[in-house]
Formats: C-alpha cells, structure tokens, sequence
C-alpha cells in the first residue's frame, strides 16, 4: 500500500486526516504492526525542545534619513553582525550583552517575539550613498522589514550525554557537570525526535514545511555538522509570526547565551516502512557518554548508552548509579507535537514533499589546524629539590639561578611546589626548617603533549604561575611559567 | 519545621546548638552546615511540638531564625521543564512528573541553593 504527500494533503482538506503523535504512533505499530498502521495512519507529529546554540535571525531595519551603512550594529547591546548589504543584520543567539549580564541574541530574539521594543543602536563610516555615521533609536518586529529566524544547526537526531570524570565542577553548555562522574546530561528527545522517525531522510529534506517556534517553518537543508546518524538540520521561519511559548531565551551559567527552539515536523505514513520507522524505541537509540573533564576535542567515550537508559533518570558508571538530566524538555516537546497534530486535523497545516534529499551520509570533520601547541614545546629544564633542603637553602638557589619556582622531588616523583612567595611567607613568619613543611603538596601539574592553551588555563583558574610537567610516574620533566606562556603570546 | 540559623562572628563560636538542645530536650537534626570563622549558616529540623522554644533561645542568644515554610520557588512562566536542575539537587527534591513537567517535592528541599544556580532560565530562586 502506498500514499502520496497529495493524498494526505487531500485527506487533510477534507477533514478525515487520521493524525497522531509520535509517542502514540510506537503503540499503534506494536499493536496492528505496520502495515496495518500504515493503512490507519497518515501522518506522525514528531518534536523537540532543546537549547540550539546555532539559531538567529536577519534582520532588515529599513533604511534611515539621512541613511547609514552599518558597519557595526547593536541590539540592546548584543552585537549582530552586518558584513551584508547596508541595514541587514544577523543576530546569533548565543552572542552576549555588551554591558548586560545573563543577556545574549537569544534574549533579545525572544523580547522581540513578545512583542517588545529593543534598543537599535548602529555605527557607519559614511560614504557618498550613506552619509550617516551613527544611529540609535528603538524598534519592534512591526517596526522590521523583515524578520526572519535563520539556525544553521538545529534538532539533533542524537548527541552525545556528558560527564565529568574530574575533581572539579565544569559549567559547560551541556549543563553544570558534577565532579567525579556525579550526574549526566544528555540532549534530544529520542524516539520522539524528528529525524530519529525518519532516519533514511524519505521524507524530511529541502523544502519540507515544519512547525518552528510556533510559525510555519521550512528545512533549507541538512545542518553544519550534519553526520548521520547524528543529523542535523538547517531551517528557517519567519519570526514576526512566532509565539513566545514555543522558544526560551537561555544562560547557561559559565558558558553563556542560547536559545531554547521548539521544533515540530510532520511524516506523512506513505507505506510500512515509514510505519517501521516511526515506532522506533529510546532502546534502540544508542549514544555515547562523553567525558568533558578532558578539555580536548576528542572527548574520552566513558560507555555507549541508550535514550532509553538516559530517559530512565539514572545510568551505570563504574560500577555506580549516577542521576541523569536531560537538556531538551520533555514536556515541551510533547507539547509541540500535539499543537502539531491539532493544527493538521484543523486544516491549518499541509504537508511538503522534499524538493531535494539531504544527504544519508557524511562526518563531521575536525579542523585543519596549523599546529597545535604542545607543552612540550614551551617547557623548561627545573631544578628540583629534595624535602629536606633547608628554606635558606631553597632561597639561596632560587636567588642564583633566578628562579622562581623549585618542584620536590623525593624517590624520583614529584611531592610537592615551593615558590618565592612560599619563601617570603616564611620569612615573614620567622619559620625555619626544611622546605618539607611549607611546601604545596597538591600540585596542579601538567603533561608534556597538553596543549598550551590547556595549560594557561590550568594556571588562570588556580591562580598560579608555573606547572611542573610530570610523565605518568609523577616524574618531572620540565616545568612551564606563565611567564614562557606570555612570551609565547607576544611573539 | 525546618529553620535556617544565621551566625554572626559572635554567637558562631558558640555550642548553641548543643544548649539548646540541653534546655528543651529537642532532638535538633542539621541538614546543611556552612561555618566559617566570622559567619555561619545552619539548616537544622526540629520537631513541631518544640520549635518555638527551640526559636526563642537561639533568637535571645543573638542568632537570627527564618523559619522555613516554603522550598525553593520556580517560576511557572521561566520553567521549560528540561530538568538541567534534577540531576544537580543533592536530595533529589526536583523530579519530573507524570506529565514530564519538572516538579518541587518541597519537604526534600534543603535550601542549598544548587539548583538556583544552574538553571538556564533563571527559574529557580530561594525564597528569602
């Protein structure tokens, strides 16, 4: 048996379209199977409901008098960029206030959807065409030419949870991780999630009509990133029709702005494969869990993992039950596909056959770096120390050998840091005695092939000047200053 | 009835705590502790029959008393239910309900504050 996208749409304007959630759909399969679900069944709402870091909006002003070029342009001070003709302007979701904390693009996108004004404010350099080198005035969506939501990367099919294996608490954008694996966070929606529905991409391609913070929406394409089956999408809707209830401006805090997008899409049931697809499980969705207490880009995998398992609230780590959160809203995206439904079963809302496929296939590469700088390649021969040399000992070859850090060493490894100041603090405080006693004893290390911008940030966050570099044995091989690292810089 | 003590410089070096109980018999149960030299904060439960006595000789030694009767406050119109806040609370107080939304079991709730600071929507606030 097999149905048309006009079939369906024919269905719908008649009034006797059979519609139902994607939740709903994986009963109806498991009861009647698919073929039978796919006689009963014409189309599926999926949705999802998460924070998508890559949306934003072009904007067009509307020409001023006397008119500007705008070479820089502010919305209630987020920056949005202007590289384009002389009053376009794209706003990023995630780009911050300039004199607002916890405000980024996606706050004032949202402002704007409710139907508030922001404060417009631009800078030119003037030409003969657009005289006018400063602007600043105040503006709504109804005030705009044009508004319209443009997100380059958007409703992930899956992605990867995140956990922290570190001794420190990480806030990241996936959320504030706790120290020693103690939570997980994932994001998506799993068996409800658009593209897991139809991960062939039969009918979810260019050109589909989808429900996009609550406006008529269209996929342009596949989105950057795209990596089957980790796919992505890239869409567009106009933002003067959107409702506030179906986005939510975000701060993640320590990682800064987003955007909380609400996405639904229709898949119209054509045969039984389309059924098949459509009841698919949270069990048979399989990511991994990342490790961000490993600043790098390949993440460590700590284990393969199920949405079903993540949905569950709770995964195995190590042999420990660690409590999961999700990132995407669960109510939310329900929600959106119910809306969905409603609005196709009222006729309000046809379905789109693709005018072009995206791609089954593709990777996400990594970037064509020049070189990555390593620690090795800055660090410096240190001289250590054993715990029983005496403090003036310490000062005398600190003094010599202009230094001012000497790492412990006792049997080989390292036990320990003092620096000129730990000297001047004893000296201050009449102290005497061996180095043993007002040495630093968790040292904040690094390795030889860190990257060096790691490495800088080991010494911001403690608040100190110099890591000792250890092998695995804890046997030191060099050390890095902050002051090599600024050299470095200056260069 | 559950109450946040807050010590100042001069009563945190005190075993108020120990008195108090000695004076009314009250079994006092601390749920969250954060003393320093200078100041301290003390979430304690004390049963219902004996917290005004309780309250009475904290207060008159010179700690201030909030009596806690509501948990941490979401606002309904910020919440998007993504539950970012539920794996972060260290008595599970937060937990999605039947209809996915995210939900406050307030008698869990110990004022940490953890939640507060990680919700993306700025949802979450501590109600004094």
């Amino acid at each position: 048996m097999v149905k048309t996208v006009e079939e369906i749409n024919q269905k719908i304007k008649e009034g006797n379209v059979r519609v139902v959630t994607a939740a709903e759909m994986k009963e109806i399969v498991a009861e009647l199977g698919a073929e039978d679900a796919a006689k009963e069944v014409d189309v599926v709402t999926t949705g999802t409901f998460g924070a998508m870091c890559s949306s934003g909006a072009f904007f067009n002003f509307g020409h001023a008098d006397p008119p500007i070029k705008m070479q820089r342009v502010w919305l209630n001070d987020v920056e949005a960029y202007t590289g384009v003709a002389a009053v376009d302007a794209y706003l990023g979701a995630t780009q911050l206030s300039e004199t607002k904390e916890m405000y980024g693009g996606g706050h004032v996108i949202e402002e704007l959807v409710e139907g508030k004004e922001v404060e417009l404010k631009a800078t030119g350099y003037g030409t003969d065409c657009y005289p006018r080198k400063e602007l600043y005035t105040e503006i709504s969506l109804e005030d705009v030419n044009q508004a319209v939501m443009v997100n380059p990367r958007n409703a992930y099919q899956r992605y990867n949870a995140a956990t922290n294996s570190s001794n420190r608490i990480l806030r990241t954008y996936m959320g504030t991780l706790l120290p020693n694996f103690g939570n997980v966070t994932f994001a998506g929606t799993g068996e409800i999630s658009p593209l897991n529905n139809d991960p062939e991409y039969r009918t979810i391609g260019v050109g589909t009509r989808i429900f996009l913070c609550g406006a008529k929406g269209y996929i342009i394409g596949e989105g950057t990133q795209h990596a089957p089956p980790y796919g992505t999408l890239m869409v567009k809707g106009n933002l003067k029709e959107m409702k506030a209830e179906y986005m939510k401006a975000a701060y993640f805090p320590g990682y800064g702005a987003t955007l909380f997008v609400g996405i639904g899409i229709p898949i119209p049931i054509l045969d039984a494969e389309m059924a098949r697809f459509t009841a698919v499980r949270n069990g048979e969705i399989e990511t991994k869990i990342l490790d961000f207490g490993v600043p790098r880009r390949d993440r460590p995998v700590v284990r393969k993992v199920t949405y079903e398992e993540l949905i569950s609230g709770k995964v195995e780590i190590n042999g420990e039950e660690v409590r999961v959160s999700p990132l995407s809203s669960f109510y939310m995206a329900e929600k959106i596909m119910k809306e969905l439904k409603r609005q196709i079963e009222k006729g309000e809302f046809f379905l789109t056959s693709p005018v072009d496929r995206i791609p089954k296939e593709g990777a996400s590469k990594p970037m064509r770096q020049k070189e990555v700088k390593i620690v090795k390649s800055v660090m410096v021969k240190a001289h250590t120390i054993p715990p029983h040399t005496s403090i003036e000992e310490a000062a005398r070859l600190m003094i010599e050998k202009g230094l001012n850090h000497l790492p412990v060493v006792e049997e080989g490894r390292l036990v320990g840091i003092i620096t000129s100041w730990d000297i001047a603090k004893a000296v201050a405080k009449d102290k005497t005695g061996s180095v043993a006693e007002i040495m630093t004893r968790r040292v904040v290390v690094t390795h030889p092939d860190e990257p060096v911008d790691i490495a800088a940030r080991k010494m911001e966050q403690n608040d100190i000047s110099a890591l000792p570099v250890v092998d695995s044995k804890r046997r030191v091989l060099g050390i890095v200053t902050s002051e090599d690292l600024s050299k470095l810089i200056a260069r | 009835m559950r109450m946040i003590l807050r010590f100042d410089s001069k009563t945190v070096t005190k075993p108020l705590l120990s008195k108090t109980t000695l004076e009314t018999g009250a079994l006092i149960n601390i749920l969250r502790a954060e003393v320093g030299s200078r100041r301290g904060e003390i979430l304690i439960e004390v049963e219902d029959e004996k917290a005004e006595k309780v309250e009475e000789i904290l207060v008159s030694e010179g700690v201030e008393v909030i009596e806690l009767v509501e948990a941490i406050q979401k606002d309904e119109d910020k919440c998007v239910h993504c539950g970012v806040c539920i794996s972060i609370c260290p008595t599970e107080a937060l937990r999605f309900n039947g209809e996915k939304k995210v939900v406050i079991e307030a008698e869990k709730c110990v004022h940490c504050g953890s939640c507060v600071k990680v919700c993306p929507t700025q949802a979450l606030s501590l109600p004094f």
